[in-house]
């Protein structure tokens, strides 16, 4: 029988890191992920691998730069404010093409805000938070399993393409608890000749940089990133469908947000609404094709999220504008619910957009 | 049951201290005894006593509480009032106290009291599904940093594995193994053994958890349709 265990979301993922290879942890505490950081500190020296509490979230961003630079699985955690310090660091890795695994367990903001659930970093984790052009693979798990499987599946994705892969979470998904199990999880080893490993004075030297003072050459580098995110653009999309198959409404939701939006979808139901769901999983690459598609099927579109409206931008334009899309959302550490959601499904059954 | 002027719940965070220290004193208090719950966690801002403060103040149970527990100010801070769960004799005092050894460090400043009195138990709450708790000597570990940090050793131990929403009986009769080696290196008893309600019903000798805080309503997520791990 699969062994199962019970876990909090941050437990999941500092556990999941561990399977998957990660022996080096760099950060600095913030509520509401430090249970990852205290599940480092308490495992990583009993299997010989490395916790360090850095001085600063900038220090500990540079850290996971250098872990990577000589090709280790390494890792960093935090939660909004912690992540914004850490946006500079993010940049040189992308501008140096390392793989790293970053966690965003958000919190209300802007500013110092609040320590109650958020997702209203969806734009700086999407569209960049960094200075310079780049991508970084964003996952969102909705549950706390996914907390674990989607934490192997982006340091594969990281180590697969050179990029940053980040858990953009919140903070029920990181404090609540479920069971789960690491049963089949798929680790995948890439060779990395590119790293920093020392010579021996037996091959040139490997250099890890982002600098480039010719623009020649630094448009060349560009374009050849963009030629590697078009393939994961591609590739690694990931999304679920729910009651989608006759849907005249599609509700657009991810995270924590999507647990709330499938109550809603069923109550909807039982009322003869006919409406599914699409939860993003990848929210870069984010999954452009299935809403493309149900904007041919569909009357409207409603995104349900924990900001004032983020995401509702990229179902505009991965719909290309077809259909109408509305906001269904709270902000600053408070979470919908199903009521509000069945609400504004009931709106978009009248038309209402 | 027997019950000790003073019984204090400590633990590995997440083993379900909190719960079992609320549904404790709605026991006491069903009994007719004058309950006093005291929340001496100052380590996690969320999943608190003063969740269940309607509840418990119901039930006739007072509740001593930092000034800032569920105002999402993350501050650690005890209370002045806090002294009264050790000082006033005509009280059953129940002390929940904050997870692992950072959490039970706050505890140590009671400690000379409790000690002088001398009626207390002190129960280590253990869930053998808690991945940092998954054998008994992991567990002991646990047990004896916390040990360390308050400067009272443990009596007794209670049995609170569980799977959250998929405990079953089975799961817990599995768990019975882990139990008796934990008391066998520990030395400690098995006091209680608890369970969600439903399931205590059809398991002898079990505290039904009768009160069950829940802090979030979601829907159990079934496993994703398509796997996650490649």
């Amino acid at each position: 029988m699969e062994e199962r265990v019970l876990m909090k979301g941050n437990e999941a993922i500092a556990e999941a890191a561990i399977r998957a290879g990660c022996r080096h942890y760099f950060g600095y505490p913030i509520t509401p992920q430090t249970e990852i950081a205290a599940y480092m500190a308490k495992k990583m020296p009993k299997i010989g691998g490395v916790f360090l509490q850095a001085e600063s979230e900038i220090a500990s961003i540079n850290m996971v730069y250098g872990a990577a630079a000589a090709g280790m699985r390494v890792m960093t955690s935090s939660s909004s404010p912690g992540i914004s310090l850490k946006t500079e660091g993010l940049s040189y890795i992308a501008g140096s093409d390392v793989p790293a695994f970053v966690v965003n367990v958000q919190r209300g903001g802007p500013g110092l805000g609040g320590i109650q659930p958020s997702q209203s970093d969806y734009f700086q984790a999407t569209k960049g938070g960094g200075h310079g052009d780049y991508r970084m693979i964003v996952l969102a798990p909705a549950s706390v399993q996914e907390m674990a499987s989607l934490t192997i599946k982006g340091f594969n994705l990281a180590d697969k393409y050179l990029m940053t892969a980040m858990i953009l979470a919140d903070g029920t998904i990181g404090q609540m608890m479920e069971p789960i199990s690491f049963e089949d999880a798929e680790i995948e080893n890439y060779d990395k000749p590119w790293a920093l490993t020392g010579t021996n004075c037996e091959r040139k030297h490997n250099i890890v940089n982002s600098l480039y003072l010719k623009p020649e050459e630094l448009e060349v580098k560009n374009f050849e990133r963009y030629e590697r995110y078009k393939i994961v653009e591609e590739n690694e999309p990931m999304w679920e469908e729910y009651m989608m198959e006759d849907a005249e409404y599609c509700v657009v939701a991810f995270g924590i947000a999507s647990r709330v939006a499938k109550n809603a979808v069923v109550a909807a139901r039982e009322e003869g609404i006919k409406v599914g769901l699409i939860r993003p999983i990848t929210l870069w690459p984010f999954p452009k094709k299935p809403l493309l598609a149900a904007a041919d099927k569909v009357k409207g579109f409603i995104s349900v999220e924990l900001n004032m409206g983020q995401m509702i931008e990229d179902i505009k334009l991965a719909t290309q504008c077809k259909k109408p899309v509305s906001l269904c959302n709270r902000t600053g550490g408070m979470i919908p619910s199903p009521d509000q959601v069945l609400e504004s499904i009931r709106n978009a059954a009248k038309g209402v957009f | 049951m027997e019950h000790k002027r003073v019984t204090l719940f400590a633990g590995h965070y997440g083993s379900g201290k909190t719960n079992i220290a609320v549904n404790y004193a709605l026991h006491l208090a069903s009994e007719g005894k004058k309950v006093c719950i005291g929340d001496l966690d100052i380590v996690n801002p969320y999943f608190r006593t003063k969740d269940s403060a309607e509840e418990l103040t119901k039930a006739g149970v007072e509740l001593i509480s930092p000034q800032f527990a569920n105002t999402n100010v993350d501050l650690p801070a005890l209370p002045a009032e806090a002294y009264r769960l050790v000082e006033d004799k005509s009280i059953y005092a129940i002390m929940d106290i904050g997870g692992d050894d950072r959490g039970a460090y706050a505890l140590g400043r009671y400690t000379p009291s409790i000690l002088e009195e001398n009626n207390y138990r002190m129960a280590f709450v253990a869930n053998c599904y808690r991945p940092l708790t998954r054998t008994p000597e992991d567990a002991l570990e646990v047990m004896r940093e916390i040990e360390n940090a308050c400067h009272l050793r443990f009596t007794c131990i209670v049995n609170n594995s569980n799977l959250g929403e998929e405990t079953t009986p089975e799961t817990i009769r599995a768990s019975e193994k882990f139990i008796s080696e934990l008391s066998r290196i520990s030395g400690l008893p098995l006091w209680l053994t608890t369970a969600r309600e439903d399931i205590a019903r059809e398991i002898e000798n079990v505290f039904p958890l009768r009160l069950q805080k829940k802090i979030f309503d979601l829907p159990p997520q079934k496993p994703a349709s398509r796997p996650l791990w490649g």
